[in-house]
């Protein structure tokens, strides 16, 4: 089932470079797809007109359609601040909010207007347990977040976006930043997290990309070269650009 | 070669130690002479006496009581107003209005700070001061309410000012954050924006009080200056008079050396010491939470 369906999508930003070039893609639920490419491709503004982000920086131009489940997201009279609570977002530096951990959690609950300690207490759990960090946290709920180490904040706000309990997670190379250990730790959340959620990646690096995805698309200056499961693509891939860009003869 | 340069040196060294010292030295020498002329008040008139809420110098009655209620009801009320104005402000100039917009306002807005604050009096005068009177029914419009809505709008361009250049630092990651996980604009300016920019916000409001409670022309020109106490609710709408309008009418009168003269500067000292303490809680408040914060991220 797809999830959501890009059509014709154009971007371009007032400098005049054209960032996303009629891009057409399919995004099927329950399974992670990842954006790839060098940077510069347009995966990262793909990403925040997925949630709107966009809406916050100057756009020249921004034609075409982004259909979730059926709805076009891009029309002004959508919902945005509903929309953004159904596609959470991790960011590629961990963002943690200035409160105590479950300050974190319960953050985007509290701007619901959720005010029931056992719903919040509940979302705490459930958010540190996906996201692999409640073992790790369980007695300091209370201590400020940003004694956090580098991997645990970025598990964090995984945690956080799951707290608000989405429908679609965007990841903008949530382990640029993390060891080996903690980003084995994020990538083994994701899998387990992809039977509920559907979960789109932008990897930090082709290795990442080969290991996580279920389907892959490639990025190259603003067009999308080839999209195909990712079993496919990373072994054969049908266009030659990707194979270059795979087997590290450039980017 | 060599030689020269080090030379150069050290005389470029001494020339900006110089001026950091005197700087202090400057301040010291104010403080000292505010304390030679304004202590001896203290040993030629009772304590009781000054206490006292009688401002009659004249006949040798020199309470400064009603002086020092005046500039609080003042300074409060200009706060009162002055406080969300000025923050308002900010958070408009900052978070909603468009690039351009702001481009042109903040240059505005900190211009009117520039303003020399006989010409805000001169308008308080010809127009507040007529304008409270008929507005609100009452015997003068030279009021504490005048004085208060002047100071207020000295106060809010320097509040605008620094506080939205605290806004600005907020980093952009901040409010994507927020707003990633579904807050509207207005609770991420709430909840997000503005407690990171706390303390710069605080500065601000504090630097607000000092440039209101050490306001001399405007107030003297539309509050009436009625030496009266001020400590009821209704004293906002009767003329008071503060200590800094005080000391300017005053000081021009005063004989050298008598009792009176050395009352006007005990008032000056007065004067000193609550702007010193405003400023030395301002900068506790500011120091305390960069500390939480230095604690926190070691």
């Amino acid at each position: 089932m797809d999830k959501i369906v890009i059509e014709h999508l154009t971007l371009t930003y007032p400098s005049g470079t054209e960032s996303l070039k009629d891009i057409n893609l399919k995004i099927p639920a329950n399974a992670i797809t990842v954006l790839f490419g060098p940077a510069g491709g347009g995966k990262s503004s793909l990403l925040r007109c997925l949630n709107r982000l966009n809406d916050l920086v100057q756009i020249q131009t921004l034609t075409g359609s982004i259909f979730l489940d059926g709805e076009n997201i891009l029309d002004p009279k959508m919902d945005v601040i509903a929309l953004r609570r159904r596609v959470g977002i991790v960011f590629a530096r961990p963002v943690v909010l200035p409160t105590s951990i479950r300050g974190n959690l319960t953050y985007g609950l509290e701007l619901a207007n959720e005010k029931r300690k056992s719903r919040l207490d509940e979302a705490v759990e459930r958010g540190l347990k996906l996201s692999a960090l409640w073992d790790e946290v369980k007695n300091r709920l209370d201590d400020p977040a940003i004694a956090l180490s580098g991997g645990q904040q970025q598990r964090l706000c995984l945690a956080r976006v799951l707290a608000n309990q989405p429908e679609v997670i965007l990841l903008d190379e949530p382990t640029s930043g993390l060891d080996p250990i903690s980003t084995g730790k994020v990538e083994a959340a994701l899998q387990e997290l992809k039977k509920d959620y559907t979960i789109i990646l932008v990897p930090h690096s082709v290795q990442q990309a080969a290991r996580t995805s279920d389907y892959a698309a490639f990025f190259l200056q603003g067009e999308l070269v080839e999209y195909a499961q990712g079993k496919d693509l990373f072994t054969h891939p049908k266009i030659k650009r990707t194979e270059d860009y795979i087997e590290g003869r450039f980017g | 070669m060599k030689r020269s340069l080090s030379w150069s040196e050290t005389l470029i060294t001494a020339v900006v130690k110089t001026c950091g010292y005197s700087a202090v030295v400057f301040v010291l020498l104010i403080f000292f002479f505010l304390l030679r002329e304004g202590v001896p008040a203290l040993g030629e008139v009772k304590l009781s006496e000054l206490l006292s809420t009688r401002w009659y110098p004249i006949e040798n009655h020199f309470g400064i009581l009603p002086l020092i209620t005046g500039s609080i009801i003042v300074t409060l009320g200009a706060m009162l107003i002055a406080a969300p104005f000025g923050i308002g402000t900010a958070v408009f100039l900052s978070e909603i209005s468009p690039r351009w917009l702001r481009e042109i306002l903040k240059p505005l807005v900190e211009l009117l700070g520039g303003l020399p604050s006989v010409v805000l009096g001169f308008l308080g005068i010809l127009i507040l001061a007529p304008f409270l009177r008929t507005f609100l029914n009452l015997p003068t419009g030279l009021t504490a309410l005048a004085g208060a809505l002047l100071l207020g709008g000295i106060a809010v361009p320097t509040i605008v000012s620094i506080a939205e250049d605290a806004l600005d630092a907020v980093p952009q990651s901040y409010r994507e954050g927020a707003l990633a996980l579904g807050a509207t604009k207005w609770q991420t300016i709430w909840r997000v924006t503005l407690p990171a920019a706390r303390s710069g916000v605080l500065t601000a409001l504090m630097l607000g009080i000092g440039r209101t409670i050490g306001e001399t022309m405007a107030v003297m020109m539309v509050t009436g200056n009625a030496p009266v106490m001020a400590i009821k609710l209704s004293s906002i709408l009767a003329p008071v008079r503060t200590m800094t309008a005080t000391i300017a009418a005053e000081m021009g009168e005063v004989a050298n050396g008598s009792t009176y003269y050395h009352v006007l500067f005990f008032i000056g000292l007065v004067l000193f010491v609550i702007s010193l303490a405003v400023n030395i809680i301002a900068s506790s408040v500011v120091f305390r939470s960069k500390t939480r914060a230095e604690r926190v991220l070691s």
